[in-house]
């Protein structure tokens, strides 16, 4: 076991101490982190792979609590509307990471809540196809975009099962300081990487979602909460077939 | 810095916009952390020849192995240089006359750090 | 046979001028476009990020298809040794090259970050079937200047065949990797299928030759050159049988997708419930790119009239727009199947609910784009034809055919 492992559990339980802890489900246990930040100062590694599962039945009609905390969190409520654009269109061009979607089952009718954003696979189309390696999967299994080398082309658009990157349609004039973002290159969710980098260990839907559908954690740990989880309940990843091997799992589907 | 002193140009900053509502005024001098320092993070002439290279490392340090904590961040440049006005909201650094833009309007350098990146310390 | 020659377009400078300030004039038109979308953003376009290509890559990939389709002429005269097709393999090189430039710099323009091309030539991911393009593109490029050269020197005649084979082979390595861009696109439903690879290859033979004969045809009528009917019905029965190939090809992709119930529903919204999309098929794709050529060419006298073939020709061009808009956009629109057996009632970001296709509306700056490099195809190939002698002095029969003193 690495160093920066062993250090990463020492963190944990210190951190543990000023945390406040929800029942998710029985016996698996979801801690919200005061963390400290402490920015990292060695190389993620590939003992860790970050992962979520979204538990459906958790997940609320009409509650768009993870949304607007994501759209906060990585400064997408910034990016406005460009002057002359037309509404209708405009909202078919602005950059989502995660998004609510209502299902109904063709035969029983039955209705299924859950959120979609990058899947975060282990073999991601997007990386395949990306023709400058800008869409790229971090050891940690994070799958996002160097925007630096990115050209715009969206092949990686293209090729995603789950429509879940978004092309900057236009200058974005406020920008955060942790979440650069600018016209003509391509994003998507990155499970809130500047958290993690700095020490948190937490996303900011997860934190938003009041009704712990959302949990988080690393999937190679297997004392994590969402390891756990996914030892102990039934869980699909979406379009199994394709074997991608996906970090976001789903229950209750 | 020492020859950051010698530019004082009242600018004039139609454009730069902080958080999409504010906009600053005129940037007010001493008034940035750097003003206040003897030295960057490295000596003043190794970084008037470098800093572009310590921060394409520290980019690619960055966004591939997750390092954010180095001292050659560009976040930190603008945490550091970034002036503000009279009211006390901070000035963008590449506005006209101000510490990225002085040198590379004069050097004709144009690089695209902030079509993306904040010109303004962030919210930490 | 008489020995062929060579000379440069002859027509009024008057003409000459007024051709190239006309192209001039589309060209520069689409570099306002460009700055606009660039300056604005891609805003200003019907693109969304539902419909992340759109008509800039219908121009692009149909022109970058026709390329590699119009060295064929060049191909069938230098590797399969048709000296019938010896005199036409100047300007079939040419258009290659030509055509080739008119669909990458509209690909280019196109681009979030045009200006980051040199990263683009310097990060490569040899996953990418795009990676592989930059290479098989600029080689094309290179291959087939090389092969002119030699056609066109006397000194280098004893590697014209070589050259000529490899670019031949190069072609139909381009045009699979051109078709394998959607081939391997497993995420959506109206690709993912080998298919396509050998599929692109027919098309460009199809579109190629077609843009090849109104060039021709064109270039010769304008400064008095003749062109016999040998050549042009030999030309014009190559374009049947290219046309009917796409049919097949046509037929058995659909059959080969239909074969599976999972693909039902996108069979029915290309073939039948689709609006535009479906027009666009079976008038376009099926309709003016496929049966009208045919029955035209084939027709025992409508098939032996300069309008006639200049019909079919259009025809064949017009279809291959229309397939190349159902393939890039059609495959687009049609909503991704992420949850099989389940309907999406509601999304927050356009999935397609209940089934609804995505919506997608080129504007005027995009299309404009498009235009404007199937207009610098012209104005290359113009200049060129104007300055080296690529044209055949005649195209006679008596000039031509090498059986004809017999006959």
């Amino acid at each position: 076991m690495s160093k920066s492992n062993d250090s990463g559990r020492r963190d944990f339980l210190k951190k543990a101490v000023v945390a406040s802890s929800v029942t998710v489900a029985p016996g698996v246990i979801l801690h919200t982190l005061q963390a400290q930040a402490e920015p990292r100062t060695t190389p993620v590694t590939d003992k860790v792979r970050w992962g979520m599962l979204i538990d459906t039945s958790k997940c609320a009609e009409g509650c768009k609590d993870c949304v607007e905390a994501c759209n906060k969190e990585n400064g997408l409520d910034l990016v406005d509307k460009p002057e002359g654009a037309s509404e209708e269109l405009w909202e078919r061009q602005r950059p989502h990471w995660i998004r609510q979607v209502k299902l109904k089952d063709n035969m029983t009718g039955m209705l299924t809540n859950l959120v979609m954003m990058c899947q975060h696979c282990e073999h991601p189309p997007c990386v395949d196809v990306c023709p400058t390696g800008a869409s790229f999967k971090r050891v940690d299994g994070i799958v996002m975009v160097d925007r630096h080398i990115c050209i715009g082309c969206r092949y990686c658009m293209m090729a995603c099962p789950y429509k879940a990157r978004s092309f900057i349609h236009a200058d974005v004039a406020a920008k955060l300081t942790h979440t650069p973002r600018g016209k003509g290159c391509v994003e998507s969710c990155n499970f809130c990487v500047h958290r993690l980098d700095n020490g948190q260990t937490t996303t900011a839907c997860q934190d938003a979602c009041k009704h712990q559908a959302i949990v988080f954690g690393d999937l190679k740990d297997p004392e994590s909460p969402v390891s756990k989880a996914l030892k102990k309940y039934p869980s699909v990843q979406i379009r199994a077939d394709l074997k991608l091997n996906t970090g976001v799992r789903y229950t209750n589907i | 810095m020492t020859g950051k002193s010698s530019i004082t140009l009242p600018a004039i900053l139609v454009s730069s916009l902080w958080l999409g509502t504010v906009s600053a005024g005129e940037a007010v001098e001493g008034t940035a952390k750097a003003d206040k320092l003897k030295s960057c993070v490295e000596p003043t002439e190794v970084m008037r020849r470098d800093h572009f290279e310590f921060i394409k490392h520290q980019r690619d340090l960055a966004v591939h192995q997750g390092i954010r904590g180095s001292k050659h961040s560009l976040a930190g440049c603008v945490d550091c240089h970034a002036r503000k006005d009279a009211e006390g909201k901070p000035v963008p650094v590449n506005a006209e006359g101000q510490f990225c833009d002085s040198c590379h309007d004069y050097a004709a350098v144009h690089i695209d750090c902030f079509s993306c990146h904040s010109t303004v310390p962030g919210e930490k | 046979m008489k020995k062929v020659h060579f000379s440069e377009w002859g027509i009024e400078s008057p003409k000459y001028w007024g051709i190239l300030a006309i192209l001039g004039v589309f060209v520069a038109i689409a570099g306002a476009a460009v700055f606009y979308m660039e300056h604005e953003g891609h805003w200003v376009t019907g693109m969304t990020n539902q419909i992340v290509w759109g008509m800039p890559h219908v121009f692009a990939i149909f022109l970058i298809v026709a390329a590699s389709g119009a060295l064929n002429v060049a191909s069938i005269g230098s590797v399969f040794e048709k000296k019938l097709y010896k005199p036409l393999g100047r300007l079939s090189g040419l258009l290659a090259i030509t055509l080739l430039m008119g669909g990458l710099a509209v690909l280019v323009l196109d681009l979030g970050k045009p200006d980051r091309l040199l990263v683009a030539m310097t990060h490569y991911n040899f996953k990418s079937i795009f990676a592989w393009n930059i290479f098989l593109y600029t080689g094309f490029m290179v291959i087939v200047a090389v092969y002119l050269w030699f056609m066109m020197d006397r000194r280098m005649t004893a590697y014209y065949k070589p050259a000529g084979v490899t670019a031949f082979v190069w072609r139909i390595i381009l045009t699979t990797g051109t078709g394998s861009i959607f081939g391997f696109l497993v995420a959506r439903q109206g690709y993912d299928a080998a298919i396509y690879a050998p599929m692109f290859v027919i098309m460009s033979f199809a579109y190629g030759l077609a843009i090849y004969i109104l060039v021709l045809l064109f270039v010769s009528k304008l400064d008095g050159r003749e062109v016999g009917d040998k050549v042009l019905y030999r030309m014009k029965n190559l374009l049947g049988v290219f046309a009917a190939s796409v049919f097949y090809f046509t037929l058995v992709l659909h059959i080969a997708t239909l074969y599976a119930t999972e693909n039902h529903e996108y069979e029915a919204f290309i073939l039948l419930n689709g609006g535009i999309y479906t027009f666009l098929f079976w008038f376009g794709w099926i309709f003016l790119g496929c049966l009208l050529p045919m029955a035209l060419v084939y027709h025992p006298t409508i098939g032996r009239t300069r309008g006639g073939i200049i019909a079919a020709a259009v025809s064949v061009i017009l279809g291959g727009f229309a397939t190349v808009y159902v393939i890039v956009i059609g495959g687009q629109a049609f909503p991704m199947a992420m949850f099989p057996g389940k309907t999406i009632v509601a999304s927050g970001f356009f999935d397609g609910v209940n089934g609804q296709p995505f919506l997608y509306s080129p504007t005027l700056a995009e299309t404009a784009l498009g235009i404007g490099g199937v207009a610098l195809v012209l104005l290359l190939t113009f200049i060129a034809i104007r300055v080296l002698q690529f044209l055949p002095t005649s195209l006679a029969d008596e000039a031509v055919d090498p059986h004809h003193a017999k006959s």
